[in-house]
C-alpha cells in the first residue's frame, strides 16, 4: 500500500469520525450528514481502489483522472451550495415571519395589560 | 362610517428625528371622517428610538430581529390588516414625508378610490429633489416601471404610499424585504390593483443616514432591477 493511501485513509476515518461526533451531539442534521457520509464513502472507495479513478475516467470519456475529480468535485459543490442558498432562504423567511408575529403578540399583551390595569 | 387609518413609521436608529415627527402627526388636522392611529415600527434599533415614541401616545410594534424596511413594513400590514383598518399609510421615520402632506394623499384617494397612492416629488417639481444622480436612478425606475407595467409612476422609490385594505391584504402575503418600493409597484400592478401617484412636498432626511450610499447605490440599482423583473414574469 502507498504511503499517500494510508494518509488518505486515516484522514477519511478522522473526517468520518468528526460528522459521527457532529450527529450523535446533533450540531449536524441528519439530512445533511447523509452527503458527507457519502463523500467519505466515495473517498474511502478510491483511496483502496487506485485504479478506480483511471477506470471511472475512461468510462466517462476524461482523459486525466485528476481534471474527472476536479471537475466532478466542482459540479457537486456548486450544487450543494445552490441547496445551501436555498435553505438559508427558507431560513430567513421563517424567521422574518416569526419576528413579525412576535412584535405583533408582544404588542397585543401590552395593550390587554394595559386594558387590565385601567 | 369613519375611516380608519393607520400611520405606519417604520424606524432603525431614528432618535434625532422621531420627536418633531411624532409630534407634527399629533398637531395634524385631517377630515374628520378619519380616525387615525400612530404605528411605530422599531425595527430593533440600537438608540432610544423605542423609549422616546413610547412616551407618545401611539402603538410601538418593537421587533425583537432587525428585519430592514421591508420587513418592518410588512409587519405594519399585518398589525393593519388584523386590527381591521381601512387604510395604511408608510411614512419614513426621518423627517422626510410632512405629516401636512398626508392631507394630499387622502384626497387623492378619496377622489380616485385607488387601491396605492403614491406620494410623487416630481410631478409637481417643489420641496426636495434629491441628488443628480438618486434622479437619474428613479427615472429609470420609471422608465423601467414603465415597460414592465405599463404605467407612469414618476417617484417609483418613494416611500410616502397609501393602502386600502386591498393592497394591505396583498401585502401581508408578499412583501419586498429588501429596497421594496419599486418593486412592490410592478408586483400591485400585476395584482391588478389601481395605483394613483399625487404631488407632494418632501424635505430634507433631518437625521440619520440614508441605508442607499456609495457603493450600494449601484447594488441598489441592479438587485431592484432583478427583482422587479422577476416579480414581472412571477404568476
Amino acid at each position: 500500500m502507498a504511503k499517500i493511501q494510508i494518509i488518505v485513509i486515516c484522514t477519511n476515518l478522522i473526517f468520518l469520525a468528526f460528522i459521527a461526533r457532529l450527529i450523535i451531539k446533533a450540531k449536524l442534521r441528519e439530512e445533511y450528514a447523509i452527503v458527507w457520509l457519502l463523500i467519505t464513502v466515495l473517498l474511502a472507495l478510491f483511496s483502496f481502489w487506485r485504479k478506480g479513478l483511471d477506470v471511472v475516467s475512461k468510462l466517462f470519456g476524461v482523459y486525466e483522472p485528476a481534471n474527472f475529480v476536479f471537475t466532478g468535485f466542482i459540479f457537486f459543490i456548486l450544487i450543494y451550495l445552490l441547496h445551501l442558498s436555498i435553505v438559508n432562504s427558507k431560513l430567513q423567511k421563517s424567521i422574518t415571519k416569526l419576528t413579525q408575529e412576535l412584535a405583533l403578540l408582544k404588542e397585543q399583551l401590552k395593550e390587554t395589560n394595559k386594558s387590565k390595569i385601567n | 362610517m369613519a375611516t380608519q387609518l393607520l400611520i405606519i413609521i417604520p424606524c432603525f436608529n431614528e432618535e434625532d428625528s422621531i420627536v418633531s415627527l411624532l409630534n407634527e402627526l399629533n398637531q395634524m388636522v385631517v377630515p374628520n371622517t378619519f380616525i387615525i392611529t400612530v404605528a411605530v415600527i422599531n425595527d430593533c434599533s440600537n438608540d432610544n428610538t423605542s423609549v422616546i415614541a413610547e412616551k407618545f401616545s401611539v402603538v410601538v410594534i418593537n421587533l425583537p430581529v432587525n428585519l430592514g424596511i421591508g420587513g418592518a413594513m410588512q409587519t405594519g400590514y399585518k398589525y393593519a390588516w388584523e386590527n381591521n383598518f381601512d387604510v395604511a399609510v408608510q411614512m419614513d421615520g426621518d423627517g422626510q414625508h410632512p405629516p401636512a402632506e398626508l392631507n394630499k394623499l387622502l384626497q387623492c384617494w378619496h377622489n380616485t378610490q385607488a387601491n396605492v397612492v403614491i406620494g410623487s416629488r416630481f410631478l409637481v417639481n417643489q420641496g426636495f429633489q434629491s441628488s443628480l444622480l438618486r434622479r437619474w436612478g428613479i427615472s429609470y425606475f420609471h422608465w423601467l416601471n414603465k415597460f414592465f407595467t405599463g404605467i407612469h409612476i414618476y417617484d417609483s422609490t418613494s416611500g410616502f404610499r397609501l393602502f386600502d385594505r386591498k393592497a394591505i391584504e396583498l401585502a401581508v402575503q408578499y412583501y419586498p424585504d429588501e429596497y421594496p418600493e419599486p418593486e412592490s409597484i410592478v408586483f400591485f400592478a400585476k395584482s391588478g390593483l389601481s395605483i394613483h401617484e399625487t404631488p407632494v412636498i418632501m424635505k430634507e432626511r433631518q437625521g440619520g443616514k440614508s441605508s442607499i450610499r456609495h457603493f450600494y447605490q449601484l447594488y441598489y440599482i441592479i438587485k431592484v432591477s432583478i427583482a422587479m423583473f422577476f416579480s414581472f414574469i412571477r404568476k
